[in-house]
């Protein structure tokens, strides 16, 4: 195993797929209390307060476990494929409860880019503001930021939810593909820009649109669903929402390049 | 991907230099390559030169030191021929030095005249900016050059890794606003209108020290300040004028600021506070002086955002 580039005052190594400090073991330094555990992650590096956070939930089965001074490190709470509850008390760097397939998360600060990338289900809620792309290209579950979000929130979405207390950047939605934002503020230009499907509800002003997104028609089913969003999350509630879903005009799937149209006929 | 970083207080000097090295140093995975510091100190009515005579990685060939000697004395005899009464000049390491002394004259023309030294490139020149960059991390810079105890109002930073030219002095950031004094610019990004800007602006009489894009942005801003605009004014012009992907943060005497592109493409994290104002590619670096927890928030696209000390 090579070493390198290992930071000042850690005895970390990587692993020739980039793996930081393989040899790590968790630190065993939690508290563990019947069902719930609490350790403070002051000291560790982010692979060993990984190694801790799985340690607990795998292996000694703790459904609820507290991470103090997580002091916006990245890459915290990555991976976790099971139903389990986390609070984070402190703000995250990027890549932050990234590829989470079941838990419960609840950050009581702010987090950097690409938070909860690539969930699959369960519950991320963010106390404050968050970076951009928030929620990139995840397929379920609830992503809740109560404050500002940062450019590219849901780029690739393809499922979920996603529900912002405050504005959100430029280039929101982009692509996505299936799934649902809910934005109370205000949205950036270029909001929708080459969305398949899917839906943006927004209750501030939008900057502008952009490719093939429209506004649309609220429903009762729409109202309905983010009444009832909001109820489960205790957010205020603007008074009134617009939609807007893709325009469909760059739907081509059923159309034929004019080479392959030589081919079939 | 590069780190950048600035700091500004509001009420009196501060460590900067320690702060800005603790900001820089946790970021060090962002750009292992070079580490840059624009400082300011107290204003002082002596100007500060700030020039290396030689790279790092120049090979040391049997009459390198008295060549930089030789180099030295010329810089000396050159700023004396054009007025400047001398103060101190002191090698603060193997090539580069630092220069004070009394000039009232234009600043082009001597920092032209002291540049056609063999080898020589001024670093930064001002009453209160200081430019120190080198190669490795931030903290083997600030222990080189001692940037510890360096106190002052505000400063700027960065961590480079090297995309589109060389791991060396001249391409490490901060970049000084030649011929402007007190004007400093450290860069994230790539700009794609590199190549025409700076043929245009070597038609208007500039000199460009490095093949690095970043370059441009302290020039251009210098230019566009020279013809009167305020330095938010200018900023916004940037956003028009350059293409690509950047968050730059730029220093003059008194001010600190920030811009970021029209996709918001490259991270910046803010922090202000009653009495300081920090901003960095990553929040651990804001962290890294302000342990409690805080209230960031990352700048929207085309923000420009200026604060005075």
């Amino acid at each position: 195993m090579d070493t390198l580039n290992v930071p000042e005052g850690r005895t970390g190594r990587y692993d020739v797929r980039g793996l930081a400090e393989p040899d790590a073991e968790a630190p065993k330094i939690a508290r563990v209390d019947g069902e719930s555990a609490v350790f403070d992650a002051a000291e560790l590096s982010p692979r060993l307060i990984n190694l801790e956070l799985r340690r607990l939930i795998y292996d000694e089965g703790v459904a609820e476990v507290t991470i103090e001074n997580p002091g916006a490190r990245h890459s915290i709470a990555v991976g976790i494929l099971t139903r389990c509850r986390i609070r984070i008390n402190g703000s995250l760097g990027y890549f932050g409860c990234g590829l989470a397939d079941g838990p419960e998360i609840h950050i009581t600060g702010r987090v950097g880019w690409s938070v909860a990338e690539n969930m699959m289900a369960g519950v991320v809620v963010i106390d404050r503001n968050a970076g951009s792309l928030t929620g990139a290209a995840i397929r379920g579950g609830d992503l809740v930021v109560r404050g500002h979000v940062g450019a590219r929130t849901g780029i690739d979405q393809k499922g979920g939810t996603i529900i912002v207390g405050g504005n959100a950047g430029s280039m929101t939605g982009f692509m996505m593909q299936r799934g649902r934002q809910i934005i109370c503020g205000d949205v950036g230009g270029g909001m929708g820009d080459s969305m398949y499907d899917g839906a943006i509800y927004v209750g501030g002003k939008v900057t502008s649109l952009g490719v093939d997104c429209v506004e649309s028609e609220m429903t009762p089913a729409d109202e309905e669903l983010i009444d009832r969003k909001f109820r489960i999350y205790g957010l205020d509630r603007p008074d009134s929402f617009r939609k807007f879903v893709c325009g469909r005009k760059l739907w081509n799937y059923d159309n034929l390049e004019p080479s392959e149209r030589k081919l079939v006929l | 991907m590069c780190g950048i970083a600035g700091i500004i207080h509001k009420d009196g000097p501060g460590d900067v230099g320690d702060e800005m090295t603790r900001m820089l140093q946790s970021m060090k995975h962002r750009g292992p390559d070079s580490a840059g510091y624009a400082l300011y100190g107290d204003p002082s009515e002596l100007l500060v030169m700030r020039f290396k005579l030689a790279n790092p990685n120049e090979a040391r060939d049997f009459d390198f030191s008295e060549r930089l000697e030789r180099s030295r004395r010329e810089v000396e005899s050159r700023l004396v021929k054009l007025g400047a009464t001398i103060d101190r000049v002191h090698g603060e390491s193997e090539y580069a030095y630092r220069a004070s002394f009394r000039y009232e004259g234009e600043l082009k023309p001597l920092a032209d005249y002291v540049e056609n030294v063999p080898g020589c490139e001024v670093l930064s020149l001002g009453y209160s900016l200081e430019i120190i960059k080198d190669l490795g991390d931030a903290q083997t810079v600030s222990d080189q050059y001692k940037l510890g105890e360096f106190r002052g109002t505000h400063a700027i930073g960065h961590v480079r890794m090297a995309t589109e030219s060389d791991v060396d002095i001249s391409g490490a950031h901060p970049y000084w606003a030649y011929p402007f004094s007190d004007v400093a610019v450290v860069h994230n990004g790539q700009l794609t209108n590199y190549h025409r800007w700076r043929r245009r602006l070597e038609r208007t009489g500039h000199r460009f020290q490095s093949e690095c894009d970043s370059e441009i942005i302290a020039v251009y801003l210098a230019e566009r300040m020279a013809d009167g605009l305020s330095l938010e004014t200018a900023m916004k012009q940037s956003l028009d004028d350059l293409d690509g992907v950047f968050t730059y943060l730029v220093v003059t005497e008194n001010s600190l600021g920030m811009a970021k592109d029209e996709m918001a493409a490259k991270p910046l994290v803010l922090y202000t506070g009653e009495n300081m104002v920090a901003l960095a590619s990553e929040e651990t670096a804001i962290r890294a002086v302000l342990p409690q927890e805080i209230d960031t928030y990352d700048p929207y696209e085309r923000e420009v955002l200026v604060w005075t000390r």
